[in-house]
């Protein structure tokens, strides 16, 4: 984990502190700093990746 | 010259329940909005037209006002201005009319807290299943719903005029106005990302449709306003953002744009060959080197077309006297689209679809992933999830990736009260201090009921009036709404 991670604290109404990200000069760089977060968003997906799309249908509307 | 600047945005938000195979999407869109409305006096939706033949001091019956024609769907009217209803099987949330582009991107921002909102109060009071509620346009299966954005355009700008000139900004637009969407749908060739989650289902140039054939420029002529002097401009191929710059930036532009052509400050405009098949062109093409034909046998890019569009809209800019939020947006116009030439990525703390294709590239490298595995969709769909703790995109911004406009005080200020300077002050105001007595309403007009028998039906045909400096003192002395309704008729209009 880095050191990013250990500095967010949930709160009980799912609300986090903010904390500071890199400014950045390409896009690589972009993704690196990404990557810091992808455990943290796996945390939040939704379970069985593949049932929930394909069960998420709209009907149209407008 | 000073210009009467308007804009509000319509979303429509995707609903889907949890572990229910069952699940009836127009149902659970009732529950949230009644929801909304439980506690409080309902506020019908009332589809009459503009009739110059109903004076505003007169009254009618209930028998005189045709409420929802829309088999029966509940909607209600919020304090902050908006319309809140079910629209087919979609919670749909209308923003309050707003004049510059700050506020027109916080009041389409407010509209994912209030539904977030509702959602969780029928979870508590109808005990209703764990729904998930999208800020987005397609399902990944073909079915594409709204998000649509309306301008307020003087009548005396020819309809064609309009045309010629904002097709094509309409059309590069996309490269700052996606939210993005993995693969292709509508039969499309097929692409592992694209820019646009709408442009799959952009058929036609012009036209009337929203559900079929889609047109890049809409044509429905229903002003919500005097009919001589302005018609709405209701545009329907954008995509829903969750970025605040984005939505500021996707807003403004147009209503700069449209400041400009009727100062008839665009210089000539620029005819693409085919605009349908340009935008998809655009929107299929994430590096922004591919070129679309120009009418004069030209080809440029979305990024040189807009740079186009950028020059002209910045020396127009430094002369009308426009709101102060233009400069800001010229600003960041300009630097996304710098960063856009250099790197697209650059932008990720900006734009919602470089954001998710950044978490998309990030993901695909970590488990070497293919674009078609429903992880990838998954994440993709998630970013739009309106609720804080499972949003994608809150995480960017929780993190600092990505940039806000607002803070979220701002927000919660603006779930409940309307923006000051339009009619939206009047009848957000109206819901809150007489909520109870009103019994119907719609963008031009309330009906209040005044006593036994008696509704009262004030206009609101000037979307500029009715603001808190034309009616702030009135509402602040009427103690009920037969004082309201006196003071209006004396002072000569409702709004």
């Amino acid at each position: 984990m880095t050191d990013r991670e250990h500095q967010q604290k949930k709160h009980s109404d799912g609300a986090e502190t903010h904390e500071d990200a890199q400014p950045v000069a390409d896009g690589q760089e972009v993704t690196d700093q990404i990557d810091d977060l992808l455990e943290e968003i796996d945390s939040v997906l939704e379970e069985n990746a593949e049932e929930f799309v394909k069960n998420y249908v709209q009907k149209g509307g407008e | 010259m000073s210009h009467s600047i308007v804009i509000g945005t319509e979303t429509e938000f995707g609903i889907t329940a949890l572990h229910d195979p069952d699940f009836k999407p127009v149902l659970a869109s009732t529950h949230v909005v009644n929801a909304e409305v439980a506690g409080r006096r309902p506020i019908r939706w009332s589809f009459e037209e503009e009739s110059p033949g109903l004076d505003l001091r007169g009254y009618g019956t209930e028998e005189s006002f045709p409420f929802d024609s829309e088999s029966g769907l509940v909607s209600t009217v919020l304090t902050n201005g908006a319309r809140f209803y079910v629209d087919h099987a979609h919670p749909e949330y209308s923003s309050p009319e707003t004049t510059n582009p700050y506020d027109a991107a916080l009041y389409d921002k407010v509209g994912e807290s209030i539904v977030h909102r509702a959602t969780m109060r029928a979870a508590e009071l109808f005990g209703v299943g764990d729904y998930r509620i999208h800020k987005n346009n397609s399902d990944g299966h073909s079915n594409s719903y709204g998000w649509h954005e309306n301008y307020l355009v003087e009548r005396d700008i020819p309809f064609e005029t309009i045309v010629d000139h904002l097709t094509g900004f309409l059309v590069s637009r996309v490269i700052i106005a996606g939210s993005g969407k993995v693969g292709a749908e509508n039969d499309r060739d097929r692409v592992d990302y694209q820019i646009s989650q709408r442009a799959d289902f952009i058929e036609e140039r012009v036209g009337l449709e929203t559900t079929l054939k889609r047109p890049i420029i809409n044509t429905r002529d229903e002003p919500h306003a005097d009919p001589l002097k302005y018609r709405r401009l209701h545009i329907i191929l954008g995509d829903a953002t969750l970025s605040e710059v984005q939505t500021f930036l996707k807003l403004g532009t147009v209503a700069l744009f449209l400041a400009a052509l009727s100062d008839n400050a665009l210089g000539d405009p620029l005819i693409l060959d085919d605009p349908v098949s340009a935008l998809r062109t655009f929107s299929h093409d994430p590096t922004l080197d591919a070129k679309v034909a120009l009418a004069d046998g030209r080809h440029m890019t979305a990024v040189e077309m807009q740079r186009h569009y950028y020059a002209r809209l910045a020396t127009f800019r430094r002369r009308a006297d426009l709101h102060e939020s233009f400069g800001d947006l010229l600003g960041q116009w300009d630097s996304v689209l710098r960063d856009l030439a250099k790197d697209p990525l650059l932008t990720a703390d900006r734009l919602d679809w470089t954001a998710k294709l950044a978490l998309l590239k990030s993901y695909r490298e970590r488990e070497s992933l293919a674009w078609s595995h429903p992880k990838l969709a998954l994440v993709a769909l998630q970013y739009h999830d309106v609720h804080p703790g499972r949003s994608l995109f809150r995480k960017l911004t929780r993190t600092r990736r990505m940039q806000r406009l607002f803070t979220d005080e701002q927000i919660a200020a603006a779930c409940v009260a309307p923006p000051q300077d339009t009619r939206a002050f009047f009848r957000g105001e109206c819901i809150r201090l007489f909520g109870d007595s009103i019994v119907a309403a719609n963008w031009d007009s309330l009906v209040f009921e005044t006593g036994a028998d008696n509704l009262w039906r004030v206009p609101m045909m000037e979307p500029l009036r009715g603001t808190r400096d034309h009616v702030g003192d009135v509402l602040e002395r009427s103690g009920t709404p037969a004082e309201l309704i006196e003071t209006l008729g004396d002072i000569g209009d409702g709004s």
